[in-house]
Order: structure tokens, then C-alpha cells, then sequence
């Protein structure tokens, strides 16, 4: 039901039935490890090359999801998902195998939440039962399609992000039982850009956009911040989490003691990689093992779930454009509340 | 949030002043250091060159202490030493000759996944290119300049 | 004796005169929003330009390796070569300057496609 312009209302429940998530091996040692069930130890993850192992990672996930929730690939209606590289050929390459009706998206960092946007809307109105939600991100591919060969002796700034290795896939349907962590609201972004043209500080090119998009939410669903036990952002990192509460707190919003962000949290074992991770991985990670699990014991409530993305290609950059950044918000709330 | 209610400019310079700085001692150091010690390498091939092969021109040393440099920075490239190196070292490791080398080896490695012709061949200078081509572009225009007032 | 001090003298200068270079390279890097490649681009027709003036040799004589060995150096052997390739005529003015560093570029050429029919890239650690 419409909202609002941004902002929309699941009528029946759409739930997020099941999760699976693989981490690379980086990932694997920090702060989430004893979430994460499956990860790498070599990040080539056997194959030859690391495009082909981000593809074999969303393969794995894909597999495993249809494998927890006892689908056949035949039951699924419709596959959204996305990632990084060029013409998104992780997903598109991933899918190729399952037969499933498939719908390739880009929103950069924000495309885990755009998928489950989109097939929480199709599954809400009944045009779809099954829907698969998958996006992957992975340090080496990425790496080489935005800055420069791994073996390049550069230093890293210090307002850098570092792309996590892993994929992550959800279910989205509705279930009789309704014992599932269920999307409630759902808020499309705008595209925000004002003006950073630094590559090196994603978190300050995106951060405007995901407070547009927070900002928006409340104000259309007439929600205030104590409805939320945690806002929980995808991929600003630090620097770019501490203008998002400073941007919001001009709002009127505080929301510095319950916010999370995916990328900042995921590397906090590593301070030499600055200011976290980043990637449309990231999200997809912390949500899959960590926040779905907290919703389903109904640790956490209800949360605001915004994934965000910085829309820039080399070519743009090297055309001295700025980073537009996008941010899209679902509400996810645990089952019993 | 409107667009107009925080326009670019306020923006861009309240990031600049949260931005987290580089820590310039450390950095510079660290470049000066790392420099410092590949040129006395450098140093050392040359005088080790020399004493060994005393009849050979200056020039011919100079470029025997080239192709030992290039080598070096390539090799350690490609085993994976060089960009451990430039993490800490900065223009440390990116100055000397052996970061140009780096700086071919490592597009080379990289695009290998693409073929020898579309990967290795053609994707080699996508780092180096601008010095080779600067460099010769500007030589030329030396040589001529030099020919014209009658060097 | 005397040959020991003016040996550890010759090295500090080497020292000084490469890390001092690669210094002021670190500076742009920290200071202006040039990135490595355009560093490396600027140091190269400074190189050219102050060895067209006449400046650069002295800092070779004085720096040795420590003036060669960095990429301004390059731009040095570049401009070296134009000029004496300029004594002799119009088309050793043009190639002169590639002839010179033709060594450097030739054996990085070499050596990268070697390495790299052998070696794979890896992954960065951190």
C-alpha cells in the first residue's frame, strides 16, 4: 500500500523464510565468525580465476538456500540479485545453471536490499510465491574493475573501505505458520550526490543519500525511532557512519546509540583496513548470519534495514564526474511483533 | 532533505574536516627510507659491477645496474613482495625504477586470466603507459628544441 | 682509511639524495589529490626539464645512484640522450632519447611477460 512518494506498506507478511551466506576468509576472522556456518580458507575458492569465484560463491548460497528450505529450483518463481562487476556477470553467470526465472539488478552496494524490496512486493501481492534474493562481492574482482592490479605497490588512504569477499542469498515467500522475521515497510531511495569525487571515501559519498532515504521513512510512515531497536546501514564504514548520524541529527533524529553498519562492523579486528568493508557482500553477509538470526529468537524487534551504494564507474570518475550514492530501506520485524 | 537546504560546497568542506588525516611523519619516513635504501642497492650493484668488469663504460654499468633493478622489481612482484612493500612505503617503493617495473609486472599478472594477446600484451602499460609516452613525447621535443638552437 | 670515509660518504649521499626524492613524492601524494600515476608522470618531465637546463647533472654527480635510480632519473637519461642524439642530426635528435632508456623499457617489457606466463596475481593481505 502506497505511503507515501518513497515509501510503501506490505500488506500480507512477506517473510524471509530462510538464509545462507558464505564469508571469505578475511572475513572469517573478524567480529561475526561464529555466525558465519560456511567460508572459504583459499579466496580463489578453487577456480581459476577470482571472477569465477565469485560466481561459484553465489552458486554455492543459491544451492544451499534452495537445500535449508527443501525447494527445488523448479519451485522458485523468480531470482533477483546483483553484484558488482561489469554487466553483473556474478549473478547473471550464477544463475545460468538453475532455470529460474531471473531479474538482474544493479544498485551497486545497496542491491541486497533492493532485491529483497522488489521480491518482498511480488510475493506481498501474490504475483510471485517463491523469490530468491542474491548478491556477492569479492576483494580481488572488484579490485581490478574499479582501482588497480592487486600486485600494484599503492598505499591505502586512510578514508578507504575494503570490498568483502563473500555472497549471500535469502527466500522471501510467506509461510502458514508465520514464525518468520516478516518485511513490514519498504522505502525507495533517491540517487544524492553532492559533489565527493574522492573514490577513496565512498562512506561521504553515500552517506547524504542513506539519510534521505532514513529521513523519508519516518516521515511518511510517521514512525519515531524508539519503534526500531537498530538502524543498521550496509557499507558506510566508520567515517561515513559518523555523517549519517551527524546529517540525521540536523533532522532531528539521534540515532548514534542505535545504529550498526555492516561494513564498519565487519573488519573491526582490522584497523589497518581503515575504515571497513564495503561491497554489496557486506550486507548481505551481516544480515544472513547475524540480524536474521537475532530477529528469529526475537532478540531484535524490528529493524530499519538500509543498504547503501555508490553509483560510480571508472570511466565516470576518470570524466572527473562526482559519486551519486543510492539508498533503499526495508523494515524487517520479527515474527511475534 | 532537500538539495538546496545543504548545498555542495558546505558539504565537501565539512568531510574534508572530519576526513581522518594521514599520518604525514610516519609516511614520510617511511618513503624516504624505503627510497633511500633501493638507490644504495642501486649503489651497490653499480660499484659491485664495477670492480668486477673495470673495462666497461660508464653507460654500459649504468645499464647493467638498470636491468638488475628492473629485474629485481619485477620479480618481487611477482611473488607477491612488492605491493607489501608499497602498503607502507608510499612513494617509497613507487619512485624508483623498481615501481615502474612493479607498475608493468603487475597489470601483466593481473590480466593473464584474459589471454596472452588481450591480457598480458595489451593490458602490460595500462599503469606505465603515460610515463613511457610522456617521457618520449618530451624527449623528442628536447632533441628538437636542442637541434634548433644548435646544441 | 680516507678511501672508507669517502665510500660511507658517496652512500649517504646516495641515501639522501633517493630518499629525499622519494620524499617530496610522498609529499604530493599526502598533500595535493595526485594520484601515484600522475606523480610519476610529473617527476619524469621534471626530470627532462631540469636536465635540458643543465641542472640535473650536478645532482647525478653529486647523488649517483641516488639520483638515477628514481623515475627523475629516467627523465635525466631521456633528455641526455635527445641532446647528444641533437649534436649528430635530425633523426638521432628524435630517437636519442628513446635509445637511451631503451634498456630500462626493453627489460621491464622482458621481464613482466616472463613473470607472467609464470605467476598469478594474489589476493592483498592486510
Amino acid at each position: 500500500m502506497r505511503i507515501g512518494r518513497h515509501t510503501f506498506e506490505y500488506q500480507n507478511r512477506p517473510e524471509v523464510i530462510e538464509t545462507s551466506a558464505i564469508a571469505g576468509p578475511q572475513e572469517m576472522d573478524g567480529p561475526f565468525k561464529n555466525y558465519f556456518k560456511y567460508y572459504l580458507t583459499d579466496d580463489t575458492f578453487g577456480q581459476d580465476t577470482f571472477e569465477k569465484a565469485e560466481r561459484e560463491m553465489m552458486v554455492f548460497v543459491i544451492k544451499n538456500v534452495l537445500e535449508k528450505s527443501k525447494l527445488n529450483s523448479a519451485d522458485v518463481d523468480v531470482f533477483i540479485g546483483g553484484d558488482l562487476l561489469n554487466q553483473i556477470i556474478s549473478t547473471s553467470y550464477a544463475i545460468r545453471q538453475f532455470s529460474i526465472p531471473y531479474l538482474g539488478i544493479y544498485s551497486a552496494c545497496a542491491t541486497y536490499v533492493e532485491a529483497m524490496l522488489i521480491a518482498a512486493a511480488m510475493v506481498d501481492s501474490g504475483f510471485r510465491k517463491n523469490a530468491i534474493c542474491c548478491t556477492s562481492s569479492h576483494f580481488s574482482s572488484a579490485e581490478r574493475q574499479y582501482r588497480f592490479p592487486l600486485e600494484l605497490g599503492t598505499m591505502r588512504t586512510p578514508g578507504s573501505q575494503w570490498t568483502v569477499s563473500g555472497s549471500g542469498a535469502c527466500l522471501i515467500s510467506k509461510s502458514k505458520e508465520k514464525k518468520y522475521p516478516y518485511l513490514k515497510y519498504a522505502t525507495i531511495g533517491r540517487v544524492v550526490d553532492y559533489g565527493i569525487e574522492d573514490t577513496n571515501n565512498m562512506g561521504a559519498a553515500m552517506a547524504p543519500a542513506c539519510a534521505d532515504t532514513i529521513y523519508h521513512h519516518f516521515k511518511e510512515t510517521g514512525l519515531t525511532l524508539s519503534d526500531y531497536d537498530k538502524i543498521v546501514t550496509g557499507d558506510l564504514g566508520i567515517l561515513g557512519s559518523n555523517i549519517l548520524i551527524d546529517l540525521l541529527a540536523e533532522k532531528g533524529y539521534d540515532i548514534g546509540g542505535m545504529h550498526m553498519d555492516c561494513g564498519a562492523e565487519i573488519y573491526t579486528h582490522k584497523p589497518r583496513l581503515h575504515q571497513g568493508g564495503s561491497g554489496a557482500a557486506a550486507s548481505a553477509l551481516v544480515f544472513n548470519c547475524f540480524l536474521f538470526d537475532k530477529l528469529l529468537k526475537g532478540e531484535y524487534r524490528r529493524i530499519l534495514f538500509v543498504a547503501t551504494g555508490a553509483l560510480l564507474s571508472p570511466t565516470a570518475t576518470f570524466q572527473g564526474d562526482s559519486i551519486p550514492g543510492i539508498a533503499h530501506s526495508v523494515a524487517i520485524h520479527a515474527p511475534n511483533y | 532533505m532537500q538539495r538546496q537546504n545543504f548545498d555542495n560546497k558546505a558539504y565537501k568542506e565539512y568531510v574534508h574536516n572530519i576526513m581522518p588525516r594521514t599520518n604525514h611523519l610516519k609516511t614520510l619516513i617511511m618513503a624516504f627510507v624505503v627510497g633511500g635504501i633501493i638507490c644504495i642497492i642501486g649503489q651497490i650493484i653499480h660499484d659491485v659491477i664495477r670492480a668486477l668488469f673495470p673495462y666497461l663504460e660508464r653507460d654500459a654499468v649504468n645499464s647493467y645496474v638498470t636491468l638488475i633493478m628492473i629485474f629485481l622489481g619485477s620479480f618481487l612482484t611477482a611473488i607477491g613482495v612488492y605491493d607489501d612493500i608499497g602498503k607502507f612505503a608510499g612513494a617509497g617503493s613507487i619512485v624508483p625504477i623498481t615501481g615502474f617495473a612493479n607498475s608493468v609486472t603487475s597489470p601483466a599478472i593481473e590480466y593473464k586470466s584474459e589471454g596472452v594477446i588481450y591480457g598480458i600484451e595489451s593490458k602490460m602499460f595500462v599503469v606505465a603507459g603515460p610515463i613511457i609516452v610522456t617521457g618520449i613525447v618530451c624527449s623528442v621535443i628536447v632533441g628538437i628544441i636542442y637541434l634548433i638552437i644548435g646544441g | 682509511m680516507e678511501g672508507i670515509i669517502s665510500t660511507i660518504l658517496k652512500y649517504l649521499a646516495v641515501f639522501a639524495t633517493g630518499g629525499a626524492l622519494c620524499l617530496i613524492g610522498q609529499l604530493l601524494i599526502n598533500y595535493t589529490k595526485l594520484t601515484p600515476a600522475r606523480i610519476l608522470v610529473l617527476f619524469l618531465v621534471l626530470g627532462v626539464i631540469l636536465q635540458a637546463v643543465g641542472v640535473y647533472q650536478a645532482v647525478v654527480d653529486f647523488g649517483n645512484a641516488g639520483a638515477t635510480i628514481p623515475i627523475i632519473g629516467f627523465g635525466y637519461s631521456l633528455a641526455k640522450g635527445a641532446m647528444e642524439g641533437a649534436k649528430i642530426g635530425f633523426l638521432e635528435a628524435i630517437s636519442g632519447g628513446f635509445k637511451a632508456v631503451t634498456i630500462g623499457i626493453d627489460s621491464a617489457i622482458f621481464f613482466a611477460y616472463i613473470f607472467s606466463l609464470i605467476f598469478r596475481s594474489r589476493t592483498k593481505k592486510c
